[in-house]
């Protein structure tokens, strides 16, 4: 067992993990933060897609031990109580999702695009989403969602 | 009134926070873990297991094999019950489940796995259907399953043993003597890839079995089918077995019928606590795909264009189980032909046991495999004849109304004026840039499965609903359009209603959630319900505002008198004499009425696409996609759009690269990695979805159903369109950068 200490959505958080355990086993099944989603495994498909420092890391091939000191995003941290993210709502809108299990890492993967680059064309959006996959929606949608947060957020509230 | 309105998903502020609840999502305090343990060869003969080593791995709590589950009936399988939980005495695929291992955590129990000894002896294999049914090939299934189950109707067993798994002909007027004297005769052959539909959740189930009951949460889309094999497996009641369907992420037809929910189901059964099974991707591959087809096409023609006969020869590579391999073939049989004018057709299908992963239900279900060879023929006999690609199809489309099959309801569609959406959108016989190529395509699935839906309504005291429906929420959005029909019929905010599904104990029966069948089907019981509710508000309001029924209607979430009315939720409490009480509905669809003839509905498939090859790489472009929701009547047009957005790109996928492959005895691409889905790249450039609603569906509203159509006639419009790029008619697909790159550049 390993010591970690970590801020989680704001909160901080100490933990004995062992070295073997996963970012994303430990928000699911220790921190019961579900809305991070598994499938691929093996980093190409974006599911389980959390914030690090300000950074989109795929939580299925990263350990748990690897953010001890650090801050991480989950999809439980982006709405600020029932407000929801602009990009959240974006998605809402756009019908950017159907079954949902890819949304909250394609939702993820946007703030990170949209924090360094408010103003992103169409090609920013799909070079920085390479690494995510829905299988539903035919992406349209989601690349429309994305531009139109980048809109919303750019706009005096 | 809702209905017809893009009302926002009622599941989506839970989708977009993370707090949404799939089935891999729900623990329970206690909860153990199970690993599988996989065959490592694809046909063999076990001799021994040695579990003693996995079982004093620390945290291991159980290791199960089939010599443990004496006393259950050890298969499972709804047409042929020939799938054992745990492999009998022989190995059937690469990647069969042999042991379970079950840990107190998932690491223990992968760790226990790894010490499972198994010692095989190894049989001859089949991995090809042409290999499979040559002379003298090793036998996959010498018993005789059967269960003497006649609900499937299509099915009749192989008598003598071979590996056919099923087969299934259609036949009528005199296919050689048109043949014969027919002005041309065009025959095209084309293999359609093995496909995984690559659900994102990967299929899993937690059960517990205490005091005689058996519950299961899973990712099952058809949960009252996997509660009929459970209660097979422990000769339990129907009422002791409780399955329940969460949000699934994604499900495509491949969550259909029973998958992993037995081993959770034995895991607990054995072990006392509950157990949890969640496959990896790789588990989930070598649990089911779809069927991979060689179809051979021929067509005889008037010179005009006109069609004389079809004839078809259809087989699939079934894999070592039946699961729903046989309807799937079933169902090929009945729409590889097209919603054409045929006077004279002869199908036969046939389904090859292989020892490979069992096939089963993915979107489309057998369509686009028949398609991509039906249609690429006639483009190819427009060709040869000079007739135009859109004037052929005109010349053949059954009218509405018209029978294309022989006693099965007459189609419900007009499939010329879709036509005509899909060539004026696609700027078909424009000029087009170098390099560009236009195909288009068009299909007929008998949709709706089998007509029975139960839906149940309860209207409480202060005037909201809730809507009780077996129907499983995997995506397409089912939780939203039945609010949508109830919150319609009712006359109040859809906001008022709240849908409850998939509970085996709790909601009324659906068959299956499948065959693009929610909105009609589901739909109507639903609507039923409600008209119950409303006839006994109608009852209850009379009574309440002291006049006879025939004096009050409802309207508007009000039961209206003649000097007064009553809001509903009023009613509810004057009848009741207090804020207490409900009214209930139920709504029950059957195959009778306007049901009677199957199948409920002709789902349409209607789409065209402009292509671009890049000459040095092979490398093809989307450049636009046309798809015509033919739906009757839009509940949700965004919601319609984006199924045939979505349906269509998983047709892109699989005409332009996946394709799950076996090399000798296993796959060699069992991975997101190696087998390639759309990514965001590859999104068509333009995409025009066209809805068209003529009110001609059986549904509520005239509504029928949608999201498979828009896949279905994918895989032979992206042929025809490399063909008029190329010069050369592609026999295969996907058309990877490589295939396309070889017909650019022929020896």
């Amino acid at each position: 067992m390993t010591r970690i200490d970590t801020r989680i959505n704001g909160a901080n958080v100490t933990r004995d993990v062992e070295a073997r355990v996963t970012l994303a086993e430990f928000v699911r099944n220790e921190l019961g933060l579900t809305g991070t989603k598994l499938s691929c495994e093996l980093e190409v498909c974006g599911a389980c897609t959390v914030v690090v420092d300000g950074n989109p890391v795929s939580a299925c091939t990263s350990l748990a031990v690897d953010v001890d000191g650090r801050e991480v995003l989950t999809i439980e941290g982006l709405a600020d109580g029932d407000e929801l993210h602009p990009i959240q709502r974006a998605f809402i809108d756009h019908f950017a999702m159907q079954c949902g299990f890819c949304t909250p890492g394609f939702i993820l993967m946007a703030k990170t695009l949209l924090d360094d680059n408010p103003e992103p064309t169409e090609e920013d959006v799909v070079h920085h989403m390479e690494g995510n996959i829905c299988r539903c929606t035919g992406y349209r949608p989601i690349i429309d969602a994305v531009i139109d947060a980048a809109d919303r957020m750019r706009a005096p509230r | 009134m809702s209905i017809g309105s893009s009302v926002s998903r009622v599941d989506a502020v839970a989708k977009v926070t993370g707090t949404a609840t799939y089935a891999v999502d729900v623990s329970a305090p206690g909860t153990l873990h199970a690993h599988v343990v996989r065959s490592s060869r694809a046909h063999a003969r076990i001799l021994d297991i040695d579990t003693s080593s996995a079982l004093a791995s620390p945290g291991v709590v159980a290791v199960i094999t089939s010599d443990d589950l004496a006393g259950l009936f050890p298969r499972f399988g709804h047409i042929v019950a020939d799938h054992p939980i745990l492999a009998i005495d022989r190995v059937r695929y690469y990647g069969e489940p042999v042991a379970l291992v079950v840990g107190e955590t998932i690491h223990a129990a992968a760790d226990g796995g790894d010490l499972v000894d198994i010692r095989y002896e190894d049989l001859p294999m089949v991995i090809e259907p042409h290999e499979a049914l040559a002379e003298g090939a090793p036998l996959l299934h010498e018993e005789d399953y059967t269960l003497g189950d006649a609900s499937f109707e299509e099915a009749h067993s192989v008598r003598d043993p071979s590996n056919l798994a099923h087969e299934a002909d259609l036949e009528w007027g005199d296919v050689d003597a048109a043949f014969e004297t027919a002005h041309l005769v065009v025959e095209t052959t084309t293999d359609y890839p093995m496909l995984y539909a690559y659900a994102m959740e990967p299929y899993n189930a937690v059960a517990s079995y205490d005091e005689g009951v058996l519950e299961v949460v899973s990712t099952a889309q058809h949960p009252f089918q996997v509660r009929e094999d459970l209660a097979r497996i422990f000769h339990l009641p129907l009422n002791r077995v409780r399955v329940r369907s969460p949000l699934l992420g994604g499900g495509y037809g491949s969550k259909s019928y029973t998958k992993v929910e037995p081993l959770a189901a034995v895991g607990a059964w054995f072990t006392g606590r509950p157990v949890k099974v969640a496959l990896d991707v790789e588990g989930a591959i070598h649990t089911t795909r779809a069927d991979s087809a060689t179809v051979r096409c021929r067509s005889a023609f008037a010179e005009d264009g006109t069609i004389l006969a079809r004839e078809f020869d259809i087989v699939f590579n079934s894999g070592a189980y039946a699961d729903n391999g046989p309807l799937v073939l079933t169902k090929a049989v009945m729409r590889c032909m097209g919603p054409y004018r045929i006077p004279n057709l002869r199908v036969h299908g046939r389904a090859v046991y292989t020892n490979t992963v069992p096939s089963s239900s993915y979107r489309g279900f057998g369509a686009p495999q028949g398609n991509l060879a039906g249609e690429t023929n006639i483009d190819r006999a427009a060709e040869m004849l000079g007739i135009d690609a859109a004037d052929i199809r005109r010349r053949n489309l059954v009218a509405p109304g018209e029978r294309h099959l022989p006693g099965r309801r007459g189609m419900d569609a007009d499939l010329l004026a879709d036509l005509d959406i899909v060539v004026r959108e696609l700027g078909w016989g424009n000029e087009v840039a170098p390099d560009h190529g236009v195909g288009f395509g068009c299909s007929a699935s008998d949709a709706g499965a089998f007509p029975v839906s139960t839906a149940t309504v309860r209207l409480f005291a202060d005037g909201s609903a809730i809507v009780l429906s077996g129907s499983t929420e995997m995506g397409q959005g089912s939780r939203t359009a039945l609010a949508q029909i109830a919150a319609t019929e009712l006359g109040i905010d859809h906001d008022r209603v709240r849908v409850i599904q998939s509970d085996t104990s709790a909601t009324p029966y659906e068959r299956t959630t499948g065959a693009s069948r929610t909105t009609t089907l589901t739909g109507l019981a639903v609507q039923r319900a409600c008209r119950e509710v409303l006839s006994k508000l109608e009852d209850m309001g009379a009574e309440a505002l002291d006049v006879s029924v025939e004096e009050v209607k409802t309207a508007e979430g009000s039961v209206v008198g003649p000097a007064g009315s009553l809001a509903f939720d009023q009613v509810v409490q004057t009848w009741f004499g207090g804020r207490m009480g409900e009214v209930t509905g139920v709504g029950i669809v059957r195959r009778s009425g306007e049901l009677q003839e199957l199948p409920p509905f002709w789902e349409v498939g209607m789409v065209g696409v402009e292509l671009s090859v890049d000459r040095d790489t092979g490398r093809v472009t989307v450049e636009h996609l046309v798809t015509v929701g033919d739906v009757g009547h839009a509940i949700n047009p965004a919601m319609v759009e984006g199924q045939d957005l979505g349906a269509a790109t998983q047709g892109l996928g699989a005409s332009l690269g996946e394709a799950l492959v076996y090399d000798g005895a296993q796959l060699v691409n069992p991975n997101i990695v190696e087998y390639r889905v759309p990514r965001i790249s590859d999104t068509p450039k333009r995409i025009s979805t066209v809805i068209a609603e003529r009110g001609d569906g059986v549904g509520p509203y005239g509504a029928k159903g949608g999201g498979e159509g828009s896949l279905n006639p994918i895989g032979g419009a992206v042929a025809s369109a490399i063909a008029r790029i190329t010069g050369t008619w592609p026999t295969r697909l996907p058309l990877t950068p490589e295939r396309v790159w070889e017909m650019l550049n022929p020896e």
